[in-house]
């Protein structure tokens, strides 16, 4: 807990100057706004531990204001995230598919998606016959409503593996 | 694989010892030894150091060999050098491992000035690196830190450090000094040459000798040797005074949060029977093999780092 938010720590750097005092030279990131910011603090200065955990969920449903997921722990507790929780891995949901939500004081502040997930594309260009070995790539919508650069073979309706860390297309589903 | 060391690394640290021993006997500098496991350990508050029991009877690594090395020169021992292992709890990082080796060396009869000269032979003449510059503390802070260490208010130099740490973290005036020499100046150091910062507040004395110099303010006879960005070495004019010492280790027990550590009585006693005037300076050797192989971090050049150890 840093000036009453929560934050990870993702760098630690030591120093001592001389014959002086030591300090920790840390990189934190902000877990409510994503902002990464370095803050020094003395050598075994204490900072409050956050109420912060991981739980795989289960995608529900948006209901226009909240994205509610429910937990996969046999409890069935569901839990409504907001916008800015769910931040870039809007692009990504699917109902009943599982992803990682962090939860502050009991509430979702993040909504991590797994490294991979399999869309289908609800809209793209007509695919090209016979030109599978060949490179060139065509703007496809998913059904997420995410956009995504495919090969030029691929038609409307194909289920596809994306890497959620790059956004990129990485092969057709194996049905 | 992490059961091997670097066979580089090995090479260079034999040819640097041996390049050091060269050095010093070319200069009459007797090589000695003294215990690592003593029963004392040195006053400097801001050091921790690690201890362990030996025949019932709590016992210290040394985090520098200072004081042993001070009774044998009160002894009568002439100018002397060792090049040993020091300890230092919790200090862990890219240039710092809790088990690290150190270089350190008395000249009698040499003032600060001298020592910096054979200081900056030793080291640059093993770097390459001929071109020198030397600031004072009071120097190196307003070209690099824009503040005058000397003149500027507690409050004024608590806002300066305040982009860095918590506004609601208390810290002493040393200890904001500290943050601009660390965060400000060390980063912004020319990279292209030695860079000798020397004179410090005398509230930083440690065991250097303190004067007043022409503007007025209070100063320690000690430098500190940076190497792009890297302090390398830290020297003084060494305090001979023994009441002075005694009031030095008074003050540090007051800064330290440890109770009771004992004092060790065998160094104020060769103290007592007189230090001859002399300058010393240790030298994180490590440090020196970093900058001579371009390593990022201190692992690189050691057999094993503490992970490994």
């Amino acid at each position: 807990m840093l000036d009453g938010d929560p934050c990870a720590i993702l760098e630690n750097e030591y120093v001592k100057p001389g014959k002086g005092q030591a300090f920790g030279r840390v990189k934190l990131r902000n877990l409510k706004t994503g902002r990464v910011w370095e803050r020094t603090f003395k050598a075994g200065e204490k900072l409050d531990g956050a109420d912060v955990m991981d739980y795989d969920m289960e995608y529900l449903y948006f209901d226009g204001e909240f994205y509610y997921f429910m937990a996969t722990d046999g409890s069935f507790e569901q839990y409504p995230a907001t916008p800015e929780a769910v931040g870039d891995t809007k692009s990504w949901l699917k109902e009943q598919d599982k992803y990682e939500v962090t939860l502050y004081n009991g509430a979702p502040i993040i909504v991590t998606p797994p490294n991979f997930v399999e869309l289908e594309v609800t809209e793209t260009d007509p695919g090209l016959k016979g030109d599978t070995a060949q490179g060139g790539s065509k703007p496809a919508t998913l059904s997420t409503g995410a956009m995504v650069r495919v090969p030029l073979f691929i038609e409307i309706g194909e289920v596809l593996r994306i890497d959620t860390r790059t956004g990129e297309y990485v092969s057709r589903a194996k049905g | 694989m992490s059961w091997q060391p670097s066979i580089e690394a090995l090479a260079s640290r034999a040819q640097l010892n041996g390049y050091i021993r060269d050095f010093f006997k070319m200069r009459q500098v007797m090589e000695v030894e003294t215990p690592i496991l003593s029963r004392a350990c040195v006053s400097d508050a801001s050091l921790q150091a690690l201890n362990t029991n030996c025949c019932n009877d709590t016992s210290y690594l040394q985090t520098s060999p200072e004081y042993p090395m001070k009774r044998l020169l009160a002894a009568g021992s002439g100018d002397i050098f060792q090049i040993c292992k020091t300890f230092r709890d919790g200090e862990l990082g890219a240039r710092h491992n809790p088990e690290f080796t150190m270089l350190e060396y008395y000249r009698q009869g040499f003032d600060l000035k001298t020592l910096m000269d054979e200081v900056a032979q030793l080291v640059g003449d093993y770097l390459q690196i001929q071109h020198r510059r030397d600031f004072t503390y009071q120097q190196a802070l307003k070209t690099y830190g824009g503040l005058d260490a000397f003149t500027i208010s507690d409050d004024d130099l608590r806002a300066r450090v305040t982009e860095f740490v918590g506004s609601d973290l208390v810290l002493k005036r040393d200890e904001c000094l500290d943050i601009i020499m660390s965060h400000v100046v060390e980063p912004n150091l020319p990279k292209d040459c030695l860079v000798f910062i020397y004179h410090y507040p005398a509230s930083q004395a440690a065991l250097a000798k303190t004067s007043r110099d022409d503007q007025g303010n209070d100063i320690a006879k000690r430098f500190e040797l940076y190497v792009k960005g890297l302090e390398l070495a830290n020297g003084y004019h060494e305090l001979t005074d023994i009441h002075e010492q005694a009031t030095r280790f008074d003050l540090e027990q007051e800064k330290s949060d440890i109770e009771g550590l004992p004092q060790d009585q065998n160094f104020l006693n060769a103290l007592e029977a007189g230090l001859p005037e002399c300058s010393g300076v240790a030298i994180g050797l490590d440090r020196i093999l970093m900058l001579k192989l371009k390593a990022e971090s201190i692992s690189k050049v050691l057999a094993f780092d503490m992970s490994r150890a």
